[in-house]
């Protein structure tokens, strides 16, 4: 591949006491492409992401986002660089409306002394904002921007959520197991959202176990083992068993292939 | 993304069924709500609504059994001022809920910094001012102990407050020998002390100064809660903290907040019950901590955080006057009001339960 990867992480190390989560694992991801991660339990892939994500601090090794070298110590370090995340659990508090989650922790103020002096929040924009972001994914069946978070159903929190992400996540959307909670139809429209978002241009991190979907949606499959990257295969060269059988060891991945 | 495009060609083998299937994905269920699912909707969207409701009903109630007696702008004005000192420690008591915390020790806070601020003047002979002054910012540090204990080490709040409840109550005791300031000498010497129970007439009825402090306090905290960032946060944390801080809520800072201005909102509290006492006694405000928590919770707050508004508080507050002056006034064992305002707090909680429902 002749273009420069915009995030890549060399060397990764990360222990927990006697147990080795990252072993100097490797990882990079180009500009545009859905790159999906997968590995088997303790393979150390959500430490891997929570690195790139900034939820963790790796012992040792290197991260570069553009080219540039970075060290996050906290979530907002990573969110502030660029790099959302959706998380597993959706990070959404339930009993506040649609905008407010979406400008959780960044919310927009009213212009003039209402806003410098008294605080106050600009609602107005911040609905339309978050109504403009839902419209762009198609997720505008949802009729009403003030309703709680909790009144909807899984699927379209799980567009919230996403929403949130490609709303404010210039450089790198990283995506946590998004249709493990859902249905075969919500996680069709995941998918979708996945595929509207990198059609912004977006380079997608897509960490799943659901095989299927990985093989639809990415252009290139990180396959973590043991703490470090295995090997990173084409979707359209492999089959799911092949994948399936580098994650869990029971085939050697070409020589070619590893990175 | 489109519904023609879900129906097109499928993507997955076992999606080509999902054609025959409802295409309505992700609308929202139009069917017509019955009668009690309208009113769960709209309970859920109005927290304040249910204690409104009850304070009106219980003044209708109460106009009817004790009459005009009752229903007079001076016994009304009476209510609200028996109901200030509840309203402003429910106020702090509030922000601490809205956390999905508890704070046991808002009444010893309240009567710790009214000592100080009495003491201070008399023992010292420091300007009252001053001990107004030291007061509060006692009271703050109060909040912050709690804060800090709470968002750092990360103690439950229920333990932590337990704890620091005995703590002030203990150092009110020691610290004034139990001793207790004439309301007399407060007035020749320090009236700012009492300035709170100053009164203003209008058309028959009365209203202290710490009747306008609750409210404007209140008004001040509803806007705060509702129309600021740092109120949504407060939201946010008590509906779910781990999601407010992965969503970029700095929670701790936001916590030690609403414990340091819990703890300046009592020693205001403290300061308005000299007005309202005359005299400064450690003896007083026992209860202070409780009757905060029952206005919380029949004005519909949930305990678990995240839910309910600062207004639910006021109303509850008010239907726990309005029944113990009406109660009074009609002339019955002050038990049976208790035992009303028991019922209430259970009935409030299983109401709140239903309205959460609706999410389901």
């Amino acid at each position: 591949m002749s273009r420069e990867p915009i995030l890549t992480a060399r060397g990764l190390v990360k222990r927990y006491g006697r147990v080795t989560a990252l072993d100097h694992a490797d990882f990079d991801l180009y500009p545009g492409e859905v790159l999906a991660v997968i590995g088997d339990n303790g393979a150390g892939k959500s430490s891997l992401i929570k690195a790139i994500s900034g939820a963790i601090h790796p012992d040792d090794g290197e991260m570069t986002l553009e080219g540039k070298p970075i060290h996050f110590r906290s979530p907002m370090e990573a969110r502030d660089a660029g790099i959302e995340t959706v998380y597993q659990t959706l990070a959404l508090s339930p009993a506040l409306s649609i905008a407010d989650n979406m400008f959780l922790g960044r919310e927009i103020r009213k212009p003039g002394v209402m806003g410098s002096w008294f605080r106050m929040l600009d609602r107005k924009a911040m609905e339309k904002r978050a109504r403009d972001k839902l419209t762009e994914l198609g997720l505008m069946t949802i009729q009403n921007i003030g309703q709680a978070v909790e009144t909807l159903s899984g699927g379209q929190r799980q567009g919230v959520a996403v929403a949130r992400a490609a709303a404010f996540g210039s450089k790198v959307v990283i995506m946590d197991e998004p249709t493990a909670a859902l249905g075969v139809k919500e996680s069709r429209r995941v998918l979708e959202l996945i595929q509207d978002v990198k059609k912004r241009g977006l380079p997608i991190v897509l960490i799943s176990h659901n095989m299927p979907h990985v093989f639809e949606v990415a252009d290139r499959i990180h396959i973590h083992r043991l703490g470090k990257r295995l090997t990173v295969i084409n979707p359209t060269e492999y089959t799911m068993s092949d994948a399936v059988a580098f994650m869990t060891g029971a085939k050697t991945p070409p020589a070619q292939s590893i990175a | 993304m489109t519904e023609t495009k879900t129906t097109s060609e499928p993507a997955q083998e076992f999606e080509r069924v999902l054609t025959q299937s409802a295409t309505a994905v992700a609308s929202f269920d139009t069917h017509e709500k019955s009668p009690l699912e309208k009113i769960r909707h709209f309970l859920h969207s109005s927290p304040a609504s249910v204690p409104l409701i009850v304070l009106m009903l219980s003044l209708i109630i109460f106009a009817i059994i004790v009459g005009s007696r009752f229903f007079t702008p001076f016994a009304l004005s009476l209510i609200l001022q028996q109901v200030a000192i509840v309203g402003i420690v429910g106020a702090a008591q509030t922000l601490v809920v809205l956390t999905a915390g508890i704070d046991l020790s808002v009444g010893a806070i309240m009567v710790l910094t009214s000592v100080i601020m009495g003491q201070f003047t008399f023992r010292y002979g420091l300007p009252a001012e001053v001990s107004i002054l030291c007061g509060m910012a006692l009271g703050a540090l109060c909040g912050f102990i709690n804060g800090v204990l709470i968002a750092y080490i990360k103690l439950p709040p229920f333990i932590v407050t337990l704890g620091t409840w005995q703590i002030f109550l203990a150092t009110t005791y020691i610290y004034s020998a139990n001793e207790t300031i004439r309301a007399q000498d407060i007035e020749t010497n320090a009236p700012l002390l009492q300035f709170f129970g100053q009164k203003i007439n209008f058309g028959g009825a009365t209203f202290t100064y710490g009747v306008f402090a609750m409210l404007l306090l209140i008004a001040i905290l509803w806007y705060v809660l509702n129309h600021t960032a740092w109120g949504r946060h407060v939201y946010a944390i008590g509906d779910d903290a781990e999601a407010a801080k992965l969503s970029g809520v700095r929670t701790k800072r936001v916590l030690i907040a609403v414990y340091v201005l819990a703890g300046l909102i009592c020693a205001l509290a403290g300061w308005a019950s000299i007005g309202r006492n005359g005299s400064v006694s450690p003896q007083i405000g026992q209860f202070a901590n409780i009757e905060s928590i029952t206005a919380v919770v029949i004005g519909g707050m949930s305990l678990f955080g995240g839910r309910g508004s600062i207004m639910g508080m006021l109303f509850g507050a008010l239907i726990v006057g309005v029944f113990s002056f009406g109660m009074r006034m009609y002339g019955t064992d002050v038990q049976w009001t208790y035992l009303i305002i028991g019922v209430l707090i259970i009935l409030a909680v299983a109401i709140d339960q239903w309205i959460r429902k609706v999410a389901g």
